[in-house]
């Protein structure tokens, strides 16, 4: 039996791991191996993750149900307050 | 979302993941596309392999393996796309071998010198980035990232194509002449390579965003890019209708689209002894898969 393998590659120290692609392989001494030469033999990645495709749990649904606002940069538009602001200090350009 | 919507989605540059839901028309749209690239990758190693031992020197027969490597993990990398849609690995080689399912026309055709090697892996090659970049957009989004890292190494094909090319050029007048032979030989096969000049709107490839380019613009990209690299080295192209208008159409013999209907249906010159190769090879290395599979279980 062989089972798909996910592939995550680093190209350079210090970024993030990016998805690469998938291999299938019986077993992971062969997902390693496959790995290795399908992302990393033209020294195009410093490191790679290879993850069992079954261990991966995406989560897709982030529903905003109050739309809270409040945490985002889109909450606050300061534009009118301060253009009031400036008018009761006397420092507003005309 | 029903099928309108979807396409309408896709059509607005929208992208769709492997577990999104889908059409049953385009998913089968899709593995049929993406079947036929992966084997063409798988292939169109052969015409190159046949020259590995025979390449001239040390260098040449390892940039020639290293090709051949790349070439054959792009087919591993494209089928992966398609088993995640539905169609396993297994499956597909079977197909090819029967003759059920297709590859490029470029690859029924031998490689009788060192010169259509050359030519093979600069201007086949380059007509086959031409399609690829323009999968880079494609609404299949595990089919458009794949096709990225493929882009890249296929940048380093042409260039040893081109260096082939320029050092026969640069020897005796029998070289110069086993690249215009070869150039002869190729042209043709080369303008079909990129398909009959159907309308979009006709394409629906074309309309799923499959692809994101038509036939006949791959094909004047072609001819913009690389007509005046073979001009600049003194080479003929093969067909005396080929010029450039001033509105920078290039204008060309209508290609014979019967012979590409009947090469890419299984009868072209080398169709049978290829797919024979590939079907004795694979008989030959079931020992090796079974025996993977049982020391892995
Ligand atoms: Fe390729
Ligand atoms: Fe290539």
């Amino acid at each position: 039996m062989t089972s798909v393998w996910e592939v995550f590659r680093q190209e350079r120290k210090g970024q993030a791991f990016e998805h690469a692609g998938s291999v299938v392989a019986p077993d992971i001494a062969f997902a390693e191996a496959y790995a290795h030469e399908q992302y990393g033999r033209r020294g195009e990645s410093v490191a790679l993750w290879v993850v069992p495709r079954d261990a991966i749990h995406e989560l897709d649904d982030f529903p905003d149900e109050l739309g809270r606002n409040y945490h985002r940069v889109d909450g606050y538009s300061l534009k009118v307050k301060l253009k009031e602001a400036r008018e009761r200090a006397g420092t507003a350009t005309p | 979302m029903d099928e309108q919507g979807f396409l309408e989605y896709v059509q607005s540059g929208g992208q769709v993941e492997t577990d999104d839901w889908m059409p049953d028309e385009y998913r089968q749209k899709l593995i049929k596309f993406i079947e036929m690239h992966a084997n063409s990758e798988l292939m169109g190693v052969l015409p190159e392999r046949e020259w590995i031992l025979r390449a001239p020197t040390l260098q040449r027969k390892l940039a020639l393996t290293a090709k051949v490597q790349d070439e054959v993990g792009h087919a591993q990398l494209i089928y992966r796309v398609v088993e995640d849609l539905g169609k396993p690995r297994e499956q597909c080689l079977a197909d090819l071998i029967s003759g059920t399912s297709k590859f490029h026309n470029v690859f029924h055709y031998p490689t009788r010198t060192w010169g259509d090697v050359g030519v093979i892996a600069w201007l086949v090659d380059a007509a086959a980035i031409i399609s690829q970049k323009a999968l880079l957009k494609c609404s299949y989004a595990p089919y458009a990232r794949i096709m990225k890292k493929i882009c890249w190494e296929e940048s380093f094909h042409i260039l040893h194509g081109r260096d082939v090319i320029l050092t026969l050029m640069l020897g005796t007048d029998g070289q110069r002449e086993l690249v215009q032979e070869a150039l002869n030989r190729w042209w043709a096969p080369l303008m079909m390579f990129h398909g009959n000049p159907i309308p979009a709107e006709n394409d629906p490839v074309v309309q799923w965003r499959i692809k994101t380019q038509g036939n006949e613009e791959a094909r004047q990209q072609f001819l913009d890019g690389y007509v005046p690299q073979i001009w600049e080295l003194g080479l003929t192209v093969p067909d005396p209708k080929l010029r450039r208008r001033e509105d920078g159409v290039w204008e060309y013999t209508e290609p014979d689209w019967d012979e590409l209907r009947s090469v890419v249906t299984g009868h072209g010159p080398m169709t049978a002894e290829r797919l024979e190769f590939r079907r004795v090879t694979r008989e030959e290395t079931a020992w090796v898969r079974s025996v993977v599979l049982a020391e892995a279980a």
